[in-house]
Parts: C-alpha cells; sequence; structure tokens
C-alpha cells in the first residue's frame, strides 16, 4: 500500500471518548462513504491490575474485590469465583443459599438487560424506550435493595453459602413486586418487536452467522441470538438452583441485531419465572441456614463458570495452601463477545455499526486484564519490526502464540518469587 | 421602522423568545412523556446565555471565514423569514408578491450554512455529518416544494397575504382532499427541516456525536441553536399559513400547539433513520403521493 492510498482512508473514531459507549475503548471504523469496510478494535484503556490485587487479598476479601470490577455484573463475578473456590475445596452449600445465589443472579440479569435495552434504544435515537426500560430497571434496583441493602453491589456471595438471608416474611412482597415485571416485559417485547421502525433499523443489520458465532467463540445472548445453544446456568449448575427450578433457554437463528433484542426481552421473561419459582422454594426452607463453615482452602486448582448477563464468567483460581489465592485468572464474556464485532459491522452503515457495536452489550471495565504499552523499544512482544510499522506504526498486536508465551513466562515469574519468599 | 420589524417585532427578539418557550413546551413534554421532570421554564433562555459567555473554539485545520460566518448567516435568514411571516401577520401593507417562495428559500438557508460549516470544520465526523445533511436536505425538498405547489394551484397566487384572504373566504386548503394530504408530507418534511427525530441523520448523537455541529462552540453554537428555536415558531406558523389559514384570531394558537405537539410526538415515538431509509422514504415514498396531490389539485380536489 503506498502512501496515497493510505491517506484516501477515512477513519470514524468510536471512542475512547464518543457518547455511544461511556467506557474507554477505541473502534476505528475505516469507512467508504457511509458504508464501513474495517474494523479496528482496540480494547485496554481500562486495566486496573484485579487479579494482582486479588493475589495479596485473602479469600474471602477477594469476593468483594471481584464485585467490583464491574458494576453492572457485580454478583456474577464473586459467583464464579465463589464457584471457583468451592470447586477447589469441593464444597457443597446448603439448599437455601442456592435459591439466594439465584434470586440475585437473576436480578442483577433483568436489570443488566433493561438497561442495555434502554441503552439500545437510545443508540438507535428512540430516546421513550431508553427512559421507560430505565423506569421499570428501578423496580429491579429496589428489589435488590430490599434484599441485600445495595442497589448495584450487593455482596451475597460468600465461599460456602449466601452471605445474607432473604427473610421469609417478606417474599411475599417481592414476589408481588417481581411479578408486576412480567406484564412490564410483555409491554416492552410488544413495543420492540411490533415497530416497523425499530424492525427496518434492526433486521438484518449486524449479521453473526452460527459459524463465524463458533469461530469467534462468542457467549452468552450474542451466541444465543445465532443459533449456538448454550447457557452456563443450565449446561452446569454446580452449586445454584437452576437445576431444581423450571425454566427455558430462548435460542434463535437469525444472528442480527434484532435477535440479539428479542433473545434479551425472552431471557428476562425466563428470570422472572426462576426468581418467583425461587422465592417460593424459600418459604420452605428453614431461615438461617445459608452457608457451610469453611475453615481453611486446601492447595489446588479451581474453576468456577456463571452465566453472566452477557455471556459465560469464568474465573480460575489456583491456591498453594495458604489464605490467599496464588494465582486467580478472570475471562468476562465481553472479551470474546467485543471481537467478533470485527465481522458483524463489515459492510454495513456507520448507523448500522453503532447499534452493532452497542448489541453484544460490551463492558470494558469486565473485559480489560492486559495492558499493552506502546513505545517500549526493547519489547520483546512487539510483532516483527516491518510487520508493526506496517501496519499504522503505533499499533501493538499480539497472535495467539505470542500471548501464550506472554501467559507462561507471567507464571514462571511469579512462581519464582513466590518461591524465593517461601524459602 | 424596517429594522425594529426585523430586530424586535415581529423579527428576531419577538421571535426568538416564543421560539424560547416553544422549546420550552417541547422539552417538558418529551420529559413528561418519558417519565422525568423536565426543564425549568427559562431553561432555553438559559442555554443561549451559556452558550454566549463562553468561548469559541476554532479548529486548527478548519476554513476560518466559512466556519465562522457559517452560523450568523444561517441566524440571519431566519430573521428574515421571520419578519416576513410575522409581518404578514401584523401589518399586511409590507407585504410583496412572491414572498412564499423567497421564504421558502430563505428557509433553506440554514441547512446549507449548516453543511458549509461543518464541512469546513475539518472532522471526519462532521464531514459525514454534512454529507448526510446533503442528502436529506436534497430528499425532503422535492417533496416539500412539490406539495407547496398545491396552494398555489388552487389559489392561483404567490402571496401568503392572499393566500389566507383565500382561505379566509373558501375555508382552510387542508380541508380538501388534495390540501390534506400536501399538508401531512410538508409536516413530515417540516420535521426533516427542523433537525428532529426520525431525522436527525446529521446530528445523531450516539454515531456521530453531534455531527454536523461537533466543532461549533460558544457564541458559534449559540447562534445556531436560536435558529432552531426560531424555525421552531416559523415553520409551523408558515404552513399553518398556507394551509390551515385562516390566522386572525385565538384560535391560531390553539392551531400551533397542535403542530407542535404532532412534532413532540413524532420525536419521541419513533428511532432515528438511516440515511438511507430517509431519502428512499421521502423521495420513493412520500413524492408519488405528493404528486398524486397536484394532479387532485388541478383536477379541483
Amino acid at each position: 500500500m503506498n502512501k496515497d492510498q493510505k491517506k484516501r482512508k477515512t477513519i470514524i473514531p468510536v471512542g475512547p471518548y464518543h457518547p455511544l459507549q461511556e467506557e474507554p475503548e477505541f473502534f476505528e471504523l475505516e469507512v467508504e462513504g457511509e458504508r464501513v469496510v474495517k474494523l479496528n478494535i482496540k480494547i485496554g484503556y481500562n486495566h486496573r491490575g484485579i487479579e494482582k490485587l486479588s493475589e495479596s487479598k485473602h479469600f474471602d476479601q477477594v469476593t468483594f474485590l471481584v464485585e467490583r470490577i464491574c458494576g453492572i455484573c457485580s454478583t456474577s463475578h464473586p459467583f464464579a469465583y465463589v464457584q471457583a473456590v468451592e470447586d477447589l475445596a469441593g464444597i457443597e452449600i446448603p439448599e437455601r443459599a442456592k435459591y439466594i445465589r439465584c434470586i440475585i443472579g437473576e436480578l442483577e440479569r433483568l436489570h443488566s438487560h433493561l438497561l442495555w435495552l434502554g441503552l439500545a434504544g437510545h443508540f438507535i435515537g428512540y430516546n421513550t424506550l431508553w427512559m421507560w426500560a430505565w423506569k421499570y430497571r428501578e423496580t429491579v434496583l429496589d428489589l435488590c435493595e430490599q434484599i441485600s441493602g445495595n442497589r448495584n453491589h450487593y455482596a451475597m456471595m460468600r465461599i460456602g453459602g449466601a452471605r445474607r438471608d432473604i427473610l421469609n416474611k417478606e417474599i411475599d412482597e417481592l414476589k408481588k413486586k417481581t411479578a408486576t415485571l412480567t406484564s412490564v416485559l410483555n409491554m416492552f417485547k410488544g413495543a420492540v418487536m411490533d415497530d416497523p421502525v425499530i424492525a427496518a433499523r434492526t433486521k438484518g443489520i449486524g449479521i453473526l452467522t452460527k459459524e463465524q458465532a463458533i469461530n469467534y467463540c462468542v457467549v452468552g445472548p450474542t451466541a444465543r441470538a445465532s443459533g449456538i445453544d448454550i447457557d452456563v446456568r443450565r449446561d452446569s449448575p454446580h452449586n445454584s438452583a437452576y437445576n431444581l427450578v423450571e425454566w427455558n433457554v430462548p435460542v434463535l437463528p437469525d444472528g442480527d441485531v434484532f435477535a440479539k433484542v428479542v433473545v434479551r426481552i425472552l431471557e428476562m421473561l425466563e428470570s422472572v419465572k426462576i426468581i418467583i419459582q425461587c422465592l417460593d422454594r424459600l418459604k420452605d426452607l428453614k431461615e438461617g441456614e445459608i452457608w457451610n463453615e469453611v475453615r481453611d482452602i486446601p492447595a489446588g486448582e479451581g474453576i468456577g463458570t456463571y452465566e453472566a448477563p452477557r455471556g459465560e464468567v469464568f474465573h480460575y483460581v489456583r491456591s498453594d495452601g495458604g489464605n490467599t489465592p496464588f494465582r486467580h485468572k478472570v475471562r468476562a464474556p465481553s472479551y470474546m463477545n467485543i471481537l467478533s464485532n470485527e465481522v458483524a459491522v463489515i459492510g454495513g452503515d456507520i448507523a448500522d455499526a453503532c447499534i452493532t457495536l452497542a448489541a453484544v452489550d460490551p463492558c470494558y471495565c469486565c473485559t480489560d486484564r492486559i495492558q499493552a504499552v506502546e513505545n517500549r523499544p526493547a519489547c520483546p512482544l512487539r510483532q516483527s519490526s516491518s510487520e508493526a510499522s506496517h501496519s499504522s506504526g503505533r499499533k501493538l498486536k499480539y497472535n495467539w502464540e505470542q500471548l501464550l508465551k506472554l501467559s507462561q513466562e507471567k507464571t514462571k515469574r511469579i512462581l519464582s518469587i513466590k518461591n524465593q519468599v517461601s524459602k | 421602522m424596517i429594522l425594529f420589524y426585523y430586530l424586535v417585532f415581529p423579527g428576531f427578539l419577538a421571535t426568538f423568545i416564543l421560539g424560547g418557550i416553544a422549546s420550552w413546551i417541547e422539552r417538558k413534554l418529551t420529559a413528561r412523556i418519558q417519565a422525568r421532570v423536565g426543564p425549568p421554564f427559562l431553561q432555553p433562555f438559559y442555554d443561549i446565555r451559556k452558550l454566549f459567555i463562553k468561548e469559541v473554539t476554532i479548529p486548527e485545520n478548519s476554513v476560518r471565514s466559512i466556519f465562522m460566518a457559517s452560523p450568523i448567516i444561517s441566524f440571519a435568514s431566519v430573521s428574515i423569514v421571520a419578519t416576513i411571516v410575522g409581518l404578514n401577520l401584523v401589518n399586511p401593507n409590507y407585504s410583496f408578491n412572491g414572498d412564499l417562495i423567497v421564504c421558502v428559500y430563505l428557509l433553506l438557508i440554514p441547512s446549507l450554512c449548516l453543511i458549509l460549516g461543518s464541512g469546513a470544520a475539518g472532522n471526519p465526523l462532521s464531514s459525514i455529518g454534512a454529507s448526510r445533511e446533503m442528502k436529506l436536505v436534497l430528499s425532503y425538498e422535492l417533496a416539500f416544494w412539490t406539495c407547496l405547489a398545491v396552494p398555489m394551484i388552487k389559489t392561483n397566487e404567490i402571496r401568503l397575504i392572499s393566500l389566507m384572504e383565500f382561505q379566509a373566504q373558501n375555508g382552510a386548503i387542508a380541508s380538501s382532499l388534495s390540501g390534506i394530504i400536501a399538508f401531512i408530507i410538508t409536516i413530515i418534511c417540516m420535521q426533516a427541516k427542523l433537525g428532529k427525530v426520525p431525522f436527525d441523520i446529521p446530528e445523531a448523537e450516539t454515531e456521530l456525536a453531534g455531527g454536523a455541529y461537533i466543532e461549533y462552540s460558544g457564541p458559534l453554537l449559540g447562534f445556531f441553536k436560536i435558529t432552531q428555536y426560531m424555525m421552531l415558531v416559523i415553520l409551523p406558523v408558515f404552513l399553518l399559513q398556507i394551509f390551515w389559514g385562516p390566522i386572525n384570531s385565538w384560535v391560531s394558537i390553539l392551531k400551533y400547539l397542535v403542530l407542535l405537539v404532532v412534532i413532540i410526538l413524532l420525536e419521541n415515538t419513533n428511532p432515528r433513520l438511516k440515511i438511507k431509509q430517509a431519502v428512499k422514504t421521502l423521495w420513493f415514498g412520500l413524492f408519488p403521493v405528493a404528486v398524486v396531490s397536484i394532479i387532485l389539485a388541478v383536477l379541483g380536489l
């Protein structure tokens, strides 16, 4: 590519500061007129060193730490983390705790999906939908506050069970409030599915075919809207009540933005079903039996997964028998989903690209586990210099082998440091 | 006296104040529809005051003269329309033959200024905004002009005051079949002229971060805002004069409010269209209907 051709590219920047998404991320849309021909994704503006911090806190403190990874999925991360530790130590939890975990997890899904539905409305310029979705999100947040004392950071998870109980005398009221959501969600379902202009803006837009979805390993509603029938809640319901209640996993084959909207709305209806069933079962169980005492965590490793609102969240915890995790690895769902935009936005207009980018419900504070520092002269990880200078000069891009090597080196480094300390 | 008409009443100042009030009604009603509280009564004027005490930032690689002149020209031309349209109501002596055509031309200038100004800003987002505004103008002006032919055919006049006199004697033009079709289409075109949802495509906050307006700040943005406020009064009143006259009693204010509510409802019950869809709707959806209304008008319906 010579210089003249390079100059002719028009780049529409979406980010790092852009009203489309209020988090730092950078999508470079290469456009020809209004048509998007290429998308460069740059993430990593939001790295906070959570995994490193986690290694310096004891196992119970980490529950609170991982809650702070993301304000929206603030119960999915602890859920997956406690699953990982329970897997490590082989802990079973009381039945009551299982129901409580599910209730708070589903409430979180409800408020997250309502938040997204509103934002999606805002992104296509439908501010009334935005405000109405958020109005009813308040009901969910009130429920969360009644149960946990907080609208967003619930702190309900605990290794070996739940941290707080739901009082039996409050259950009827909680159930009544939750039941009001069904009619609201049906209203949204009608409003979104019957609106011709919404259909014109979202049907057939940003299609991610099943094959592409599998290649990019997308998870959660993004995968289910592309016809992949996966859901961690159903597929591995360890230490939760999802196998004890009746519910369905909505799957749609189309893969466009409209399918993603519909999948999320149907999921919310399922969530309401789950919550009501769980509340019913809670009434029959004895109050107070919400956790099993956990004395110490043996050496070993454990894996925890949970279906966060955006898809499968994965936590890996390794213990050396001490009171802190030896290594704690987090992989959030958006990390898999965001990259699928690379194929989904190509060929659409700028307007299509914007709603497609938002349709995977990206969450950057979840995603950013790594920060690439540019301009470091002797960085061994940089791609071969010819290749690096070829593509825009300052861009760092790791391929699979390089990333694998990076992680292995890091693990070795941590091992050697810890060995020295223990000696 | 002309200068008074132009600057104070019914020109700039009066229209600006009315426009501020209309803008407040729009924002308040929008807020109530969306289950919010909405701004206080004087908020539109606070906004303008704020913009005029802020500094102007001019992008380094912009064409300075065009960038700065555009908002002022746009504001000045809208004030002229305000004067012409307003004088027809308060002092018909000043009306002249062909003022309808002049008004429509002057109403086009804000859009042209926006295209020029945002094209001169030297920002990729604003140039996309400019190109979208250009496509939008091309698409809605066709249907708009075609519809305006209907009252001209019906009355054989291109003078606003004669149109109103005709309607005072024979009833509103919108009460005939061709008139009502043309009126509805012009209302949709008016939505596009005002740059409101579903036609806020050049601005498109969540796509282009303000698009055409992105580089404007301070008083220059203030002039554009004033233009928008004034357009919110002038355009509906202009359409009332042409289609839903006569304007001579307090009932006319109700008619204006009806039009305003229609604008607000259209704005709040629709997502933003894509530019392709907008062009398609206006050219292949509305324009043929507008042609039909002309044919009906010629047939005397």
